[in-house]
């Protein structure tokens, strides 16, 4: 088993490596599935879903990573982010169905901005009130942040009932492309284009920017960023501000994705998102981003080869890839 | 007059007493050294020292002010520098951008970037490379050299020589004798030979205690005292 997941492992590398492992299995569904046009389909959707998982995920891989926070209340900002964009594209459906594009854009513009904002101001009162209390002790960080997760959802049930709440979408983002026999959602590739706009830009402060140097010290080793001189503590908590803004981001994604949302919504992604983080490995953007393409290529395509398995992919996944390679595919720490 | 002083200085680490009234003064300029067995409290006290863990009750007194149960961040920028024994490397940063976080404001002084060339040829020829490549001598010269990117007063090294190749051991005591030079050095290690070649000063630390302070010679000169303090035999 080892040798074979070693000549694995050195054959990929040397032709690209992990993140040749979505190429690998698109040509795998493009055999099972047989018609191109739904081979396109499906990997439009499933890199559409992979983008807004991503998006959701990024924030939690950071926060894990840096902070070493168990942080099972993330998805609580996923929930908010999808309610509170929801409520603002709501009182202004009358730009969304106006016939400028302006104003189907300017409105879209605000309602995320609006989820970011409260993704912003609620992660800086979630860490400052409820994390902080509980660094370096996981089980209490465990309990307390489900617990926070809960009493999320019952503020969520209060502030928006509990029926279903439908999500306008803007006109300019309805209907479909057609290529030849290939449909593809104009939603869809809207979400491609934005998760892969806020995967460059993390990219680019990570890697470009000081204070990106200085996150990625800090996963790896928190005291000797210290030792270095810099407060550790102020880059947690604007860690964790950008990571819950991002979270709220990717439920305002998912809102106009599904067009109708629930309270139990975050409960619901927790475990994809933490399924993400775990291939991906813990506190790497990069391999985040694998990791979300993978889950959500594999959900579409196994719910289209075998819908009965559709429920398991995620788990089969995180089994196969965590027994190659029990630090995810790109951990940030080697 | 001395650049460090511990005065009284207990360490607890959860429930277990590790430092006892650790009492001991490091002099401006060259290397002091700080020998013990293994689990004697030596890396204990330079993190004590760099605030890693607080020290109470008792004194770390740095240029004449008490930094003892200061932040960490606060200690390193008033000019103390640390080392660990892990080296403490970024491994997923270039070789460069670990010497570039060390920089106070994100740019290199030139004089003192040559400098490090010189004294670690490695690390120019590896600057674009991820420092978990590099072999465990670089990762100790760069870590080093993480240390004096900036001008310090003092930097803390722990057990430089551990698990490094005699010929890398060399090439370290020569840019500490040359570090030593415009640094103070406070330097814990086990290997006597190497610890006696670079250190005017000394002071070994037993189950936490300070057992015996002096100058290095005189303890390199008395058989008798090693064999007792650290189990050497001539």
């Amino acid at each position: 088993m080892n040798q074979l997941s070693q000549t694995l492992g050195e054959t990929l590398g040397r032709i690209g490596g992990v993140n040749l492992l979505p190429v690998a299995v698109g040509l795998i569904a493009f055999v099972l599935i047989g018609a191109p046009s739904s081979w396109v389909t499906l990997t439009v959707a499933g890199l559409s879903m992979g983008m807004m998982i991503f998006l959701m995920a990024s924030g939690l891989s950071l926060i894990f990573g840096l902070m070493d926070v168990m942080n099972f209340g993330h998805s609580a900002f996923v929930s908010f982010g999808a309610f509170v964009s929801a409520s603002a594209l709501a009182y202004m459906s009358g730009w969304l169905g106006a016939d400028s594009i302006f104003l189907n854009i300017l409105a879209l513009f605000l309602a995320f901005a609006a989820a970011l904002a409260f993704g912003l101001v609620a992660g800086w009162f979630f860490e400052v009130v409820i994390i902080k209390p509980v660094y370096h002790d996981h089980l209490r960080q465990i309990l307390i942040t489900m617990g926070a997760l809960i009493v999320s959802e019952q503020i969520i049930l209060a502030v928006w009932g509990g029926a279903p709440v439908s999500v306008p979408r803007p006109a300019f983002l309805e209907g479909s492309w057609l290529l030849g026999d290939v449909t593809i959602e104009i939603y869809r590739a809207f979400a491609f284009a934005l998760g892969l706009a806020v995967y460059i830009a993390l990219y680019f402060v990570l890697k470009r920017t000081r204070i990106g140097l200085l996150i990625r010290a800090g996963v790896e080793n928190r005291e000797m960023v210290e030792a270095l001189g810099f407060k550790i503590n102020r880059l947690f908590v604007g860690v964790f501000m950008v990571g819950s803004a991002l979270a709220a981001l990717g439920g305002a994604m998912w809102a106009g994705y599904e067009t109708l949302i629930t309270p139990a919504l975050g409960g619901e992604m927790m475990i994809v998102v933490f399924i993400v983080v775990i291939i991906g490995g813990l506190g790497s953007v990069e391999g985040t981003l694998l990791g979300a393409i993978m889950v959500g290529l594999m959900a579409n395509y196994i719910g289209f080869l075998a819908p009965k398995l559709a429920l398991a992919s995620n788990m089969i996944l995180m089994m196969a890839i965590l027994l190659w390679r029990p630090s995810g595919l790109k951990p940030a720490v080697k | 007059m001395s650049l460090l002083s511990l005065n009284q200085m207990k360490t607890s680490i959860g429930q277990y007493h590790v430092l006892h009234d650790v009492t001991f003064e490091v002099p401006q300029g060259g290397v002091f050294v700080l020998l013990g067995r293994n689990g004697a409290g030596k890396t204990t006290t330079l993190r004590s020292i760099m605030g890693l863990w607080k020290p109470s009750p008792g004194s770390v007194t740095f240029k004449g002010e008490d930094i003892a149960g200061q932040h960490a961040s606060d200690i390193a920028r008033k000019g103390i520098a640390f080392v660990p024994e892990n080296m403490g490397v970024f491994g997923g940063l270039t070789v460069e951008e670990n010497l570039v976080l060390a920089t106070a404001k994100g740019k290199f002084d030139t004089t003192r970037l040559k400098r490090i060339y010189e004294l670690f040829p490695a690390l120019e020829q590896f600057w674009t490379k991820q420092s978990w490549s590099l072999s465990g001598g670089q990762k100790q010269m760069l870590s080093v050299a993480r240390a004096i990117i900036e001008p310090r007063e003092l930097i803390l090294i722990d057990e430089p020589t551990k698990g490094l190749a005699p010929s890398i051991i060399d090439a370290m005591a020569e840019a500490f004798a040359e570090i030593g030079q415009s640094t103070t050095i406070l330097l814990v290690e086990q290997n006597f030979n190497f610890a006696k070649r670079l250190g005017r000063g000394m002071a070994v630390i037993d189950d936490g205690r300070i057992a015996h302070t002096g100058s290095m010679a005189d303890f390199a000169a008395d058989t008798a005292l090693q064999e007792r303090l650290l189990s050497l035999s001539a």
